[in-house]
């Protein structure tokens, strides 16, 4: 019934992620950032999975409230900022809000960013770089480990039949579904 | 005088309750633990609370090496899977390491849902061995000891469900509910390159029932590991780090062998304190060596009796297990199991078994076949404690150095 709005993660933030970011590997990142992530991690998916989900806290370092409008990866072409309300998902039209001095939580069953396409699998112990962009248009980057984990699975589970069928076909519908390298 | 017995001791409860007070707080405590006011006060006593005590993770060695025993220990070994290739065993050790550095600093591990679990590490630690095929998974070159022990017909009577293993992770601290945590987060994490193959757990007396320090007492009741080398004892680096010897992956780590010795408490019941003390060549009551002094003292070979027999006897375990070179000892560290009895077990008389009890014999050395194997084949030779004793598991890992912060046990091996 919801209407899903297309991805937030457009393939010209992707490009520019993969230039600012080229050699970024920490958990923090960004010159002047007024976002940290700590414990950034994703869960492992197959291809035939067809979704995963990054997770980690954002640390506001400003006494401002930061929004955080779009993720991209360049491994990972199709990102979305999620929540998960009452068991059923909800994409994030006006993104995620990190108040001034202090913390959001990305988490099962929380926000979360979702990875909407996978052209290679997500295996344990991978490295995989993120960007957020933020509503002034900087960028911050961080790498999160995947880890296998059962849970997290609200996307499968408790939202409507229909939502899920939506999300597949989006993603099969998905032009630039190419692995990135 | 007219008190009934049953009023005697609620008045002398009373009397020390009323001496106790005089005495001050400190004194009540004491009376409380010592057991002398059975249900006195409901007030907490927070002066042993341990729960938010580290051992750092990072350094030049694994930390369960070298930290103090703690109260409980878990060991768990791991079969590779066959897919598990050079990069597979980067990601798998990687990933654990992360999971130990986390957990047993105080905080979650990543996925982790339940970080309120962590928050007590209690002395947690982790230390991380490999067989010969993990090595070579890894692609590196394995030393010659790193293989199974030899056999020893006269004791062994091993059990694959014992014994073995790929990859091994001794787990020990003061608090077996962060153990347990690490240890879920550390199999979850391996699901994708190896399965469980054993976990054994094992136990000391618990934290703030001895002072620190005290030798722990195996469940024959012996005071058990007295000549064991600690960390600030000369001789204790000679003995246990490898050195140039060793590949170069290796340098600054160690060995582990873990022996699952069963310990037959029925036919033990049957040797009276003089013939338990013979077996030992040390008193019960405190690890004293039967030659006189107290628990830390010489034991002396030589002394003889007004009958001309040593004191101590040739077969006692402290005869064939002396090694008067210190650099050739070995480091133990042992803990006791005592796990339900399985079903259709029986004794050596044929009875439904009462127990199921033993010790998890760990020890770090240097070279497993210059220090390990030699003591080893003098106690299956000969020794006293044999009669009640049966080694059902076996196992031999390289304990690769520790690590830095952002690094992972085992990285040397990539190097």
């Amino acid at each position: 019934m919801s209407i899903r709005p297309r991805f937030l993660a457009t393939a010209a933030v992707a490009l520019a992620a993969a230039t600012a970011l080229a050699g970024c590997a920490s958990d923090t990142a960004s010159s002047e950032a007024a976002l940290t992530v700590t414990d950034p991690w994703v869960k492992t998916a197959a291809t035939e999975d067809m979704m995963s989900a990054a997770f980690g806290t954002l640390v506001n370092t400003t006494d401002e409230d930061v929004t955080v409008v779009a993720a991209t990866s360049d491994q990972y072409p199709a990102l979305e900022l999620h929540e998960v309300v009452d068991g059923a998902m909800q994409e994030l039209g006006d993104g995620m809000v990190v108040p001034a001095g202090g913390e959001l939580a990305l988490e099962p069953g929380g926000f979360h960013i979702m990875v909407m396409e996978l052209p290679e699998a997500i295996e344990p112990g991978d490295e995989v770089d993120f960007t957020l962009e933020l509503a002034d248009g900087s960028t911050v980057g961080f790498t999160a480990t995947a880890k296998d984990f059962d849970g997290g699975n609200e996307e499968y589970h408790d939202s409507g039949s229909d939502d899920m069928e939506m999300e597949m076909d989006m993603s099969s519908d998905a032009p630039e579904a190419e692995p990135s390298h | 005088m007219g008190d009934t017995p049953r009023r005697g001791p609620s008045r002398r409860q009373l009397l020390l309750g009323g001496a106790a007070v005089g005495a001050g707080a400190a004194a009540t405590l004491g009376a409380e633990r010592a057991g002398l006011l059975p249900g006195t006060g409901p007030a907490a006593d927070t002066t042993g609370v341990n729960g938010e005590r580290i051992v750092p993770f990072h350094g030049a060695r694994q930390a369960g090496v070298t930290s103090t025993p703690g109260a409980y220990a878990t060991y768990v070994a791991f079969d590779l899977l066959e897919s598990t290739d050079r990069d597979g065993m980067r990601a798998w050790l990687s990933l654990l390491s992360d999971d130990a550095a986390r957990l047993t600093q105080g905080r979650g591990a990543l996925a982790d849902l339940e970080p309120e679990l962590a928050v007590r590490p209690a002395g947690l630690t982790a230390t991380f061995g490999l067989s010969r095929e993990a090595v070579h998974r890894a692609g590196a070159a394995a030393p010659d000891w790193l293989r199974p022990l030899p056999a020893f017909p006269k004791i062994d009577a091993l059990e694959d469900r014992w014994s073995g293993g790929d990859v091994v992770v001794l787990l020990h601290g003061d608090d077996p509910t962060s153990i347990s945590h690490l240890l879920r987060m550390l199999v979850r994490d391996s699901r994708s390159f190896a399965t469980v193959r054993w976990r054994q757990d094992g136990f000391r007396r618990a934290y703030g029932s001895d002072p620190h320090g005290t030798t722990m007492r195996n469940l024959f009741g012996q005071v058990d590991g007295t000549t064991t080398p600690r960390p600030e004892d000369a001789g204790f680096d000679a003995a246990v780090w490898a050195g140039p010897e060793a590949p170069a992956w290796l340098r600054g780590g160690t060995s582990l062998v873990l022996r699952r010795i069963a310990m037959n408490l029925e036919t033990w019941d049957e040797v009276g304190v003089d013939g338990r003390e013979n077996a030992i060549g040390r008193r019960l009551s405190d690890g004293a060596p039967l030659t006189g002094g107290t628990e830390h003292d010489d034991v002396d070979l030589e002394a003889t009796d007004a009958s001309g027999f040593t004191v101590v006897n040739p077969a006692a375990h402290v005869a064939r297990a002396r090694v008067e070179d210190p650099s050739s000892r070995i480091v133990r560290i042992g803990y006791n199991y005592d796990d339900p009895v399985e079903a259709g077990a029986v004794d050596t008389q044929g009875r439904p078994a009462v127990s199921n009890v033993g010790l998890l014999f760990g020890s770090w050395q240097r070279d497993v076949d210059a220090q390990y194997v030699p003591m080893q084949r003098r106690l299956a030779e000969a020794d006293l404690l044999n009669t009640w004793t049966t080694p059902i598991g076996s196992g031999v890992w390289a304990i690769p150095p520790g690590c830095e912060e952002g690094g992972f046990v085992g990285e040397t091996l990539f190097a």
